[in-house]
Order: C-alpha cells, then structure tokens, then sequence
C-alpha cells in the first residue's frame, strides 16, 4: 500500500485550498493539495464580477467601514449567519485584498476626475478624488450599501486563482493533480486523512496527515442546470458525510443567481446590473422597480431570482425552445465599456449565443448557482465532531452567508477562510492535538474498503443505469428544491431521491469500458452518484423540514421568516446503516448579536420575532445612543478580535481612517 | 436552423496504460440540436454510446482551458465550439505536444506547472507587504494592460500550434513567454532583462521562435501573442549583446 504522509492534507486546489496551503507552508508545515484537475482549472476561476473588501477608495465607496460590510453581510444572510464570523471576515477582507495586490493581482484601478457611469438608467458624472489615483477600485453590486466590490474587468476569479497557484509554486507545495479522496480516514473522532484515487492511472493510496483541509467548492451540479463547473458534485460535503460523525450545515440553503444564460446556464456577472444593466420582460418594461422600488435590479440576490420568477409566472416571460426566460439589457453601458470591463460577458454572448451585448439583450433566468451549506466547522474551520478535520470556502459552512450570500463575498471568503483557516490549522498542528498517531491498519482497511468496493462496481452485473438515475436526480432537484418550494413536492422529493439511493446500489460498470479500474469516466460517474444522492438528501430533507423562509429557501406553504422557532442552523449526518440523514438543530443566540435580527426591507415585512429580539435591540439602541467610536462600539456588542490570529488584529488603513 | 443533420464524430481512441489498447479512430454519429457544443456532443456520446471515453471539461464556458483539442485539425476549446460552424464530419483528436492521458484527455496541468517553475511565473519581490496599510498605487492604464496579458488560461493551444515546440520538447512556447512579458511590464516584480535573459535567452526561449505565429492565430482569449514575442526578442537581443 502506497501512503504518502504530509503534515497537511488539502482536498482542493482552488483558492481556499491553494491560500490555506500558503499559510501552513509560510509556518514552517509541509502541506500537500489534491486536486481533480489541474488547479488552476478550479471552479474559482470562473468568478467573474469581483471580490469585496471595505477599501472605501472609489468616491462612491467612500464612508465604507467594517461596519457597513458586517451588517451587508448578516442583512444578506437573513440573520442565518454566525455574526462573529461575519466580524472576523469583515475585517480580513481588506488585508486578503491588499495582500493579493502585492502578490500581483492586477485590480482595476481608481482614475482620479471625472467620469461618465450609468446608475439606475440614467448616465452621471462621477468625480473621483485626487488622492485616490491608483488605489484599487470597486463597483456596484447587489445587497450593498457602498460600491464594494473590487475587480479585474470581469475576470477576477481567473486573476486571483493564477496568482495564488504562481505563489504554491514559488513556494514549492506540492499539487497531485487529478487525484481524488474518496474516503476520510478516521478513528471516529480523529480524522488522519484520506483514502485516494489517481483518476489517471487508477492507483489507490493512503495520504495521511496531522490535519486534513477539505475545501472541495460546492454541490451544484446535483442540480440540472448550474452556473457551476461540471466538477462541483459536492464529493467533499459527502466525504464527511460518509465518516457518520462530521455534520454538514444548512444544506437546504442553495443560491439561485438571477442571471444565467438560457439554455446552457453559464452565468454572466452581477457586476452587469452593478454596472447599470437593467432587467426586462417580454414586453420590454423594466419591472424590478415595479417590485422592490429601493433597491430595484440590485436587490439581493435572491431577492431578484424570486421577482424574476413571480413575473414568469404573471405571464411577463419570454418564449424560447428551452423555457421561459427574461431579458438582461446592458446595451446603454455602451460597447467600450463592455470592452474594457465586461470583457467575458461579451465572449460569452458571442460564442455560446451569437449575439453582441452592447446591442443586443441577454436571454436569462434564475439558475443554481452557489451552496451556503456545507461542512460545518467552527469559527476556527474545524468539524466540531471530528478533531483534526477542517473545512473552507464554499465546501465549509463556518458560517458566513447563512440563507443567502451576497455577490461578492464568494471569492473574498475563499482567500479570508484561506488565511485564517490556515493559522488555526498551524496551531493545531504546534498544538498536543496534532500529533500524529495512527496505525497503518487502520489506513489499510480504509483503503481496501475503497478497493474492495470498486473492485465489485466493475465485477458485478449491475441491472441500473448510473446516466439515467443521475439524471433523474437533477430533475427532482430542480423541479422540487428550486427556488420555490413546499411540503408536498419536498416529500415526494425526499421518498424519490432515497429510492434513487438505493437503485444506486445496482449500478454496474459494464460498458465499452471494459471494466477497467484505470482512466475509466464510466467508473467515476458510478462511486460519485451514490456520493451525490446522499448529499441531495440532505437537501431535500432540509429543505422540507425547515418549515419557515429565510433567504434562499422559500416555502410558499410558510412564507414567513419565523425566528422564533427557526432562528437555527440545520445540522446533518448520516450514521453508518442509515437510509436517510438524520437532522438536528443548533440555535442561533441572539442576546450575542452585534445586529438584531431584523426586516432587510424587501417586499411586505413577513417576520414571527424571536423573543429575545426586542430585548437586544434595547440594549444595541443604548449602546448606539452613548456615541462611542465605532470600534469601541462595536467591541462593546460582540467583541472577536480575541478569537483573530495575533498577525491579522491590526486596524485597517483607509485614506479617511489613517492608521493609530 | 434548416433540416437537423446527422454529424459523424470521428474521435481518436486509446489509453496508453491499457496494454491491450491499440490507438485508433472510432466514428459515432449524433443528431445535431440547435445550439450544440462540442461538449454537449461528446456528453451525450459518452452518455449514450460510449461509457469510457474520456475527454477533460470542466468550467464548460471558455474559462478555464481544459478542453483544447484538435477540432478538424485546428487547435480550440471544445466547450465553446459549435457544430453549426462545422462540417457534418468532424474529427476530434488530442492535443499534441503534450502527454496523453487517454483519448482527447492530455496532461496540460504537468506541462504549465512545469513551464513556470522554470520560469518563476510569480512576481518577485523583495518588500514583504504589510496588509493593514492602504495599496501601494498603480497607474489605471497600466493595471489595465498587465490584465491584458494575465487573460491567458494555458490551454495549451499555442503549444500545439508552435512549430518549434513540435522540434523541441523544451521550448517554452507562446504560453510562456507572454507570461514573461506580463511579469516584465509588472513593476511590482523586481526582476530586469539581465533576469529574464537568464530564463529564456536561448533557443529554449525566445530564439526558438521562428515567427510561424500559429499560436496568435489559434489562441481563444485572442493575446497579442506576436507583439509580446516581438518586443521581448528585441529586449532580449538587446541584453545579449
């Protein structure tokens, strides 16, 4: 048995893994990533419209504080999230920005003067400070209170992922690319890596560590149609699913993005509408203003998929051969600036739907796009459940973005988590904890278990279909846990998806592939479906027993927020025999907010309070009346600098906010 | 869209790990829908006539460079090719120059990997950063044009392009040298052309180039590959003499 050992073990090479790799690299651990494909291929890489961090640069930036983008970002969430982590990303954001900067991500810059924008229809100057030229700029996104989003044209995913990957080569950390974990290895309390699979040769081996990082992106592709990459099949949430003890959280909690091309779903930037694009219907009208007069086009996210939806449904779509669809128009921002700062979108609309976006409109509607649930961990990116099993980015569920994440702070959790999920995995590795001692049997029997299993997908006759029950699994996924939801159709959803599992069980690799264990797609698609069925389970079932709204998740059966008995976070396991997750509740306390919960002013107030609401807000408002500074303020309602790495306490320089 | 065709694939065939493989060419036929990518035609090819074979999509939209291929003999990315700008018989072979996985997958990830490991693809500098102070400024022109130039997705396109590269394995091809030039117009990198001269002054480097310039011509993100080759072979002469 072939085991590689490393002090830590990252499944995952976009940029949470690749900038939790540097971390523990720069303190003197030796880390070692798995990738499924060459990491600089990673889902990250599609990221298009931005990255936010509070610089307060650009003139309508200006003003713009932790503050602001710690209550954005709990606002967005629906009062889902952890509020300290809400805190700690707020204020890392910025150093992550600046640290990219120096690294070589080349950000749009701010252009000292005039300039012509586009904001809400109309075109306005804008004038920029002197003493901004140069500074790294932003723009407009949705569920913002400033313009914080900073950006390379529209490929700002593609800017960081190439910087930091460069970095993990300087640094000299080792990528096995196309490899895969199939299984964590563990004791049922510590965790001491994974079993894994070359995809090109077929070879199995054991890849035991101190820690082990999953930061293995999303679950989109359960669904039919995703902005996602064809690689996002949650293999990491079923990972730790499959140890029985490690909890997934708030799976039920799945982002639709307003704006995908139909049919094939790519996704084009919110940074379209941020940048003065508008929605309209068949008729040509622009009807966000119709629904949410305040925020318009740029209400949050999923927000605008829901209006999009409802006026589908009034009849105001627009017929094509793949559905219904709506109209994104960024015609008025004028063919230069999409040049220059819409550059993929342009592509995109060239090549896949032969149209140019400076004059014509983009077909579009609300796809699958992003998965607030996850591994769930501790602020620290630990699984509470299994010692020395870490989780971030879109893998994790640490908590950042609750039921809804606002567009924006994806890739700037991605390189915040990377950073501080590094350092807490540094200390643990220091720490007693850390000490590696495992028995080569135990890695021996998890790896024959995989052995054992493949062995018999390519031995047994198998009387199912992997390509048919996969796709009817996005087909339940999509038609019964999208956008809108309710009781009936989340049961149904819940008995077919467990049938499915278990049909999965029949599935045989038998085809022109001559059952080979080697390079061999047939043989992946066969061990990832059950993989994929049980994390659609835990969807599913989340999705029917959470009774309430909140966020993303929308029952029209229960179309209020109900605080008062859902102000919680859905944990899921699956226990070793099970046929279905079990579900368990971990309560939210609001006597710690730093912000109440409250009405983030979309469409009619529909809240059941928490009782313990009114009385924080009390105390919040008497804080707020005593006119403290803000960071005096703020460590007064919810101090967590205590809970930050030494390295990062440090305030945050703006050109308003010099440094103490 | 007229009369729906029947497209004939005819896709290369082999897995060199398999000792019982032999390399070969396999015809499958496909309806075409309106619409129809290259992905979309291979998935359901493997979804309904071939299980096994192998081909490397991943972000599906032109971004992530994955899906190089020989389409009809020109290098391009599969996921963003439509059959309605091909012929009826489309021929779809691995990408050249680089090691064969199996079928159309190749290792372009060892190949990049490698290429800048030693070209020390990364800015070099000096001054650690320090993250709680404001950015050190750039001209907004300039961030502009170096982003220009980091767009490449090292697909690998040039490489299969280059005539040089198919005369010697180690030239670091178009790829390489414009990511070169990317890091030489940076001036967060410390670097200067006696550095870079060290990297690629040589037939490995800029002199192999023989102007052939197939790689400006198949490269999908549309790079100035040939001004950025023509200044740094006149940069790099300069250094040599």
């Amino acid at each position: 048995m072939k085991i590689i050992h490393s002090d830590v073990l990252v499944v995952g090479g976009g940029l949470a893994g690749q900038r939790v790799a540097l971390a523990v690299k720069r303190r003197g651990l030796e880390p070692s990533i798995l990738s499924l494909v060459p990491a600089k291929r990673s889902h990250s890489v599609a990221a298009q419209g931005g990255m936010q961090a509070s610089l307060a640069n650009c003139f309508k930036g200006e003003g713009d504080n932790e503050d602001v983008h710690f209550e954005d970002t709990v606002r967005g969430s629906d009062w889902g999230c952890d509020q300290r982590v809400a805190r700690m990303f707020a204020h890392i954001a910025p150093k992550a920005i600046r640290e990219l900067a120096a690294w070589g991500v080349a950000w749009n810059r701010v252009r000292g003067g005039d300039h012509e924008v586009v904001i809400n229809g109309q075109r306005l100057t804008l004038t920029e400070r002197a003493d901004a030229h140069g500074l790294i700029t932003a723009r407009d996104f949705g569920g913002t209170r400033k313009w914080r989003t900073c950006y390379t044209s529209d490929g700002t995913g593609h800017a960081m992922l190439y910087t930091l990957s460069d970095q993990v080569i300087a640094a000299s950390i080792p990528v096995h690319e196309r490899q895969e974990a199939l299984a964590l290895i563990h004791d049922g309390y510590r965790c001491h890596g994974a079993v894994v699979r070359d995809l090109i040769t077929g070879e199995l081996s054991a890849h035991l560590a101190r820690a082990t990082v999953v930061a293995s992106g999303g679950y989109g592709r359960i669904y039919g149609i995703s902005t996602n990459a064809l690689i996002n099949e949650g293999m990491g949430a079923a990972l730790a699913l499959e140890t029985g003890v490690a909890r997934l959280g708030n799976m039920e909690a799945v982002q639709f993005h307003p704006t995908a091309i139909v049919p094939t779903g790519i996704l084009v930037t919110e940074g379209c509408r941020g940048d003065g694009g508008v929605l309209r219907d068949v008729d040509g009208h622009r009807f966000m203003p119709d629904y949410e007069p305040e925020k318009k086009d740029l209400a949050s996210r999923d927000v605008v998929s829901r209006r999009m939806a409802e006026h589908m449904r009034a009849g105001k779509g627009v017929a094509s051969a793949y559905g219904e669809h709506l109209w994104l128009d960024i015609t008025q921002l004028g063919a230069a600036h999409i040049d220059k700062n819409l550059r993929e979108v342009k592509d995109i609309c060239r090549y896949f739907l032969g149209i140019d976006p400076a004059r014509d409109f983009i077909p579009v509607r609300p796809t699958q796009h992003y998965s607030m649930g996850g591994i769930r961990t501790d602020y620290r990116g630990e699984s509470q459940w299994l010692t020395g099993l870490f989780s971030c980015g879109e893998a994790a569920c640490w908590d950042l973005h609750g039921f809804n994440r606002l567009g924006g702070n994806s890739v700037a959790e991605t390189v915040v988590a990377g950073m501080l999920v590094g350092e807490y995995v540094a200390d643990f590795c220091e720490s007693g904890l850390g000490e590696q001692e495992i028995s080569t049997a135990l890695a021996r029997e998890f790896v024959e278990r995989e052995r054992h299993s493949l062995e018999s997908l390519v031995t047994r006759p198998g009387r199912e279909n992997a390509v048919e029950l996969r796709r009817r699994m996005e087909r339940i996924m999509t038609d019964k846990v999208g956008l809108f939801r309710n009781g009936p159709d989340l049961d149904s959803a819940v008995a077919e998806l467990a049938e499915l599992l278990a049909r999965s069980g029949d599935v045989g690799v038998n085809g022109n592939s001559g059952g080979s264990l080697g390079a061999n797609p047939e043989l992946v698609l066969a061990y990832r479906l059950p993989r994929m069925l049980k994390v659609a389970l835990t969807v599913a079932m989340g999705a029917r027993d959470r009774t309430e709204s909140r966020g993303a998740h929308f029952r029209e059966d229960h179309p209020a927020r109900n605080d008062r008995d859902w102000l919680n976070r859905t944990l899921a396991c699956w226990r070793e025999g099970d046929t279905l997750p079990t579900l368990e509740y971990e309560e939210l306390d609001v006597p710690t907010m730093e912000l109440p919960p409250g009405f983030r002013g979309y469409g009619a107030k529909n809240i059941i309070d928490h009782p313990d609401t009114a009385p924080r807000q009390a105390e919040v408002d008497e804080m707020r009346a005593a006119k403290l500074d803000r960071y005096a303020a703020q460590s007064y309602l919810m101090s967590f600098k205590q809970f930050l790495p030494l390295k990062y306490r440090g305030r945050n320089e703006r050109l308003d906010e010099p440094l103490p | 869209m007229t009369a729906s065709r029947t497209l004939t694939f005819q896709i290369f065939r082999h897995n060199p790990r398999d000792p019982g493989s032999e390399p070969g060419v396999r015809d499958y036929q496909v309806e075409e829908t309106p619409g129809m990518t290259l992905f979309i035609a291979l998935t359901r090819i493997r979804e309904e006539i071939d299980p096994g074979l192998s081909f490397d999509f991943v972000c599906r939209a032109g971004v992530c460079g994955s899906c190089a291929m020989l389409i009809n003999g020109r290098p391009g990315l599969a996921c963003r090719s439509l059959t309605k700008d091909l012929p009826a018989v489309i021929r779809l072979l691995p990408l050249p120059g680089f090691e064969l996985i199996a079928d159309l997958s190749v290792n372009t990830g060892k190949w990049m990997r490698a290429m800048s490991e030693r070209l020390q693809t990364w800015v070099h500098t000096a001054s650690e950063v320090n993250p709680n102070e404001i950015e050190v400024g750039m001209d907004p022109d300039l961030a502009e044009a170096v982003y220009e130039l980091d767009r490449c997705i090292e697909c690998g396109c040039c490489v299969a392009a280059c005539g040089t590269a198919l005369m010697r394995p180690d030239f670091v091809g178009a790829v390489g040298l414009n990511k070169l030039a990317r890091f030489r117009l940076d001036p967060r990198d410390d670097r200067g052309d006696a550095e870079y001269y060290q990297l690629i002054g040589d037939d490995s480097g800029i002199f192999g180039c023989m102007s052939l310039l197939g790689c400006q011509d198949v490269c999908p993100k549309e790079l100035s590959l040939q001004t950025q080759i023509a200044f740094m072979r006149r940069a790099m002469a300069r250094q040599g003499l």
